[in-house]
């Protein structure tokens, strides 16, 4: 019984701590509408800060706390600078422009973080005057864990103090409603929204900075963390306070006695949680159901044209040249070849289900790794040849959408994206944790291809041809009966219900299909490396596939492949250059988003595909030649 | 006061206003008459800075506000109250007006919670309850004294009437009539030409996004022509 208790109790500490984060990314996102994906890194920032600050400041307790809200600040600072110099630019850009550049800072801070202070893990101390532990019904428990468990609810009642009772949060509750309003009236919304930023950023960097004596910072906090936060903030209700602390305390509860029951599989049970919820509640415990999206006046998206003959023209000349290049090009860059081609089609099969279905995934990488350890199993344990284990690959990818398109088509816009997210780390965290199955960390080795395309060409070709067809078979979907009905209900779901169209069930399939194709890529990747991994469905994968897509842009269906290209390129001789891949990759981010809102394919479209010639045969129909 | 200088304004590429001018001048009520989809709207939220108008000026007094971000605009002196309300529903009453709420401004009339009360007693009753939760009329009243809180020069009304009862309307008309009487100046836009006519001393009537005439709104009445061909359904 005691032992019960202090589970619960400990439950409750993680919550806190859980909230704290959550809480400010909840808030940011109600005022400015932004998924901030770096809100894990502040968190991650607070922790470090907080680390060296406790190392300069004097011992004991004054040094120590000041440590901690001057880390705090520290990260709101950081929070005022992002939303001066970036967020400001972008508030009117697409959401998932403004995801990209978010996505973008993960990676600058990452490795910035590695940049200044390694790759260990570093030790705090622990905190003066709560060192110790209480007897509680006769069990040990750490006084710093009350101190969190009190920290919580303080927290909260601070917020709604604030938000209830100053003129500042009147404004705040004002503009989650109607920020356009709260202008017209007379208040400098810019101002408000640097604010908000503030406060969501110095919430996360206290949730890092108090985490200190709990764990050992390092420098794979942010993304552990801002799984975790999407969960809390679609089961809690996006800009939910309340809900936010009710959801924090139910996921860690829910972890604090999963562990005894289920050690391996939490995050499966935090799945179940959060599917039973978002099936009776769409819009989280305490949300309020998103208003459909507005488009801003006299913007509109261009219709998909079906291309002429001149874009046929192209692509035979395209797989020509790709039939021909492998006779041309050393070993090595076959390889490299190969990866290109891969990633074009996982690209392609995120840009379908973005550009024709206007479902976004943050985890497209949970298909990549299912269709990568649906191969490697089935060669493992079924000692299968590389036909057989890509069907296998199709399998598991399938079944995964299957089950995980299941509830994201029922959410719409950033809590669905969101929700693929959560997804992806469930996956990830499967093949980390079922260590007897999928070799854990370790992986999965010697997934090599059989012997009639065991040679680097003979696969080439291989991949040259599933990838050919696949993109084939992706246009055409585009352009069939289903791919209207799914333009359709993009487009307006309701109108689309109204003629007949099941837009749900229709995104269940495009999702569904999307998926299938990423598994395909997946499957090839596993035999081209010979090996699969965890990390292959990992969030930096998932971000990999947003920014080939994004790249591109998201108005043409051939975008990701130009992105793809562009990006696997890049990759390459980046790293041969330098190790800070990530670090300018993220600058890189950054700076597009900030230049080409339309991304690089529809950028160069919007520029040349109206007046110049050059660009007719690649994305351009002849005058009048819109799709029939 | 107010100056609307060859103003045109497009959505995208459809061109809404085309070459609006008009004037409203310091203590005026001046109606903007027009069918549904004439563009009295745009008109208010071009001068208000919510749509950018491609040319024309805006000028306010002696100061160009073309082109300035909407809370400039509101702090220059100009309120708005749009034709939807937009009341800030999981707002109670009491802050809805703090939303509004602005320093005094020199030469206007000042307005405090107490004051609005006054002018719309029926807000006084239900000073703290949700503005999702009050009727239409009453939503109607917040809005017309959630922008007074910011103690404007020139006030711009879209459509005050839409969808209120007879007996609201007539309320309606009495609060534009004790404005006018403190030296608000006000811009109307509407089609209810009787409530209008009981307010407003000049009008002018648009169609099409472009004015088709303007004059004293007892000489509009004189002539059923007119009123026949731009009004009339
Ligand atoms: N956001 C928008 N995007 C594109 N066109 C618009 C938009 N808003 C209004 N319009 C068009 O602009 C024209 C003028 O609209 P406006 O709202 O100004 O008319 P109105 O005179 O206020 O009409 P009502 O009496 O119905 O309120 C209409 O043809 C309308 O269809
Ligand atoms: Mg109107």
């Amino acid at each position: 019984m005691e032992f019960y208790l202090v589970q619960a109790l400990n439950g409750l500490a993680s919550a806190s701590s859980l909230f704290l984060v959550a809480s400010g990314l909840s808030i940011i996102f109600g005022v400015t509408r932004i998924v901030n994906f770096a809100h894990g890194s502040f968190y991650m920032l607070g922790a470090y800060i907080a680390y060296t600050l406790v190392q300069a400041l004097p011992t004991g307790a004054v040094g120590y706390w000041l440590a901690v809200l001057g880390a705090a600040v520290a990260v709101g600072l950081i929070g005022a600078a992002v939303e001066l110099l970036l967020l400001r630019r972008i508030y009117r850009a697409p959401e998932l422009f403004q995801l990209l550049a978010t996505f973008g800072l993960v990676l600058v801070v990452a490795d910035l973080v590695l940049l200044i202070w390694g790759p260990e893990d570093l030790l705090g101390p622990r905190a003066p005057g709560l060192r110790g532990s209480v007897m509680i019904l006769g069990e040990p428990f750490p006084t710093y864990e009350l101190f969190m468990i009190a920290l919580g609810p303080l927290v909260l009642a601070g917020l709604w103090v604030l938000f209830h009772r100053t003129r500042w949060g009147t404004l705040v509750r004002a503009a989650t409603e109607d920020r356009e309003m709260v202008g017209a009236l007379g208040v400098n919304e810019a101002w408000l929204f640097t604010s908000v930023f503030v406060l969501g950023s110095f919430l996360a960097g206290l949730g890092g900075a108090v985490q200190l004596p709990r764990e050992a910072v390092n420098h794979t906090m942010d993304l552990h963390i801002i799984a975790e936060v999407f969960v809390v903030v679609v089961v809690g209700g996006m800009g939910s306070i309340l809900g936010a602390f009710l959801a924090a305390v139910l996921i860690s509860e829910l972890n604090a006695f999963g562990i005894l029951i289920f050690p391996e599989i939490t995050l499966v049970l935090v799945f179940l949680i959060m599917a039973a919820v978002l099936i009776f509640r769409p819009w989280g415990l305490l949300g309020r159901p998103e208003g459909p999206p507005r488009t801003p006046a006299g913007e509109f998206e261009p219709p998909l044209r079906l291309l002429g003959r001149g874009f046929l023209y192209f692509c035979l000349a395209v797989l020509a040249s790709a039939a021909v290049l492998p006779h041309l090009l050393p070993t090595y860059y076959i390889r490299i070849a190969c990866e290109v081609l891969i990633s074009a089609l996982f690209a392609t099969s995120l840009g379908f289900m973005m550009t024709v279905g206007g479902m976004a995934s943050f985890g497209h990488a949970a298909y990549f790794g299912l269709g990568a350890y649906g191969a490697a199993l089935a060669v493992t344990y079924a000692q299968v040849g590389t036909g057989l284990g890509l069907l296998a690959a199709l399998g598991l990818g399938l079944a995964g959408a299957v089950l995980f398109g299941y509830f994201c088509v029922r959410l719409s816009g950033v809590y669905s994206a969101m929700l693929t997210l959560a997804f992806a780390q469930i996956v990830y965290a499967v093949l980390f944790q079922w260590y007897g199955i999928t070799g854990g960390d370790n992986g999965l080795l010697g997934i090599w291809p059989s012997d009639w395309v065991s040679s680097p060409l003979a696969y080439y070709y291989l991949t040259l041809t599933v990838v050919a067809v696949s993109l084939f078979l992706l246009r055409r979907l585009a352009f069939a009966p289903f791919g209207y009905s799914l333009r359709a209900g993009r487009d307006s779901a309701l109108r689309s219900e109204a003629i007949g169209i099941h837009v749900r069930r229709v995104r269940w399939v495009g999702f569904v299909i999307a998926g299938f194709f990423a598994a395909a890529a997946g499957g090839l990747f596993a035999f081209l490396k010979g090996s699969v991994f965890p990390d292959y469905s990992s969030i930096p994968v998932s971000v990999d596939s947003l920014v080939m897509v994004l790249l591109g842009g998201v108005q043409t269906l051939s975008g990701p492949i130009v992105g793809a290209g562009v990006y696997k390129v890049l990759e390459v001789f980046v790293n041969r250059y330098t190790e800070h891949w990530q670090l300018i990759l993220g600058c890189v981010l950054v700076g597009l988003v900030i230049l080409f809102p339309q991304g690089l394919l529809g950028y160069l479209v919007g520029r040349f595909g109206r007046s110049g010639e050059e660009w007719r045969g690649v994305d351009g129909a002849p005058a009048g030649g819109r799709a029939s | 006061m107010l100056a609307l200088h060859e103003v045109h304004t497009h959505y995208g590429l459809a061109h809404i206003l085309s070459g609006v001018s008009m004037e409203v001048r310091r203590g005026e009520v001046v109606a903007l008459l027009g069918r549904n989809g004439a563009g009295k709207t745009t008109t208010l939220k071009t001068v208000m800075g919510l749509v950018t108008p491609t040319s024309g000026a805006v000028r306010l007094g002696d100061e160009e506000i073309t082109g300035r971000p909407p809370y400039r605009i509101a702090r220059a002196g100009v309120g708005y109250v749009p034709e939807d309300r937009r009341i800030f529903t999981e707002l109670t009453v009491r802050e809805n007006l703090e939303v509004g709420r602005q320093p005094p401004r020199e030469g206007c009339p000042v307005w405090t919670e107490d004051r609005v009360f006054e002018l719309f007693p029926a807000l006084a009753e239900m000073r703290d309850r949700l503005g999702g939760q009050m009727s239409g009329g009453e939503q109607q009243m917040l809005t017309i004294a959630r922008t007074l809180m910011g103690n404007p020069a020139v006030i711009l009304l879209d459509e005050p009437s839409e969808g209120l009862a007879p007996v609201i309307v007539e309320q309606m008309a009495r609060a534009i009539s004790e404005l006018k009487r403190e030296g608000l100046t006000v811009l109307l836009s509407e089609q209810n030409l009787p409530f209008c006519s009981a307010v407003s001393d000049r009008a002018y009537i648009i169609e099409k996004g472009v004015i088709r005439y303007e004059g004293p709104m007892q000489e509009l009445l004189a002539r059923p022509q007119v009123l026949e061909a731009y009004l009339s359904v």
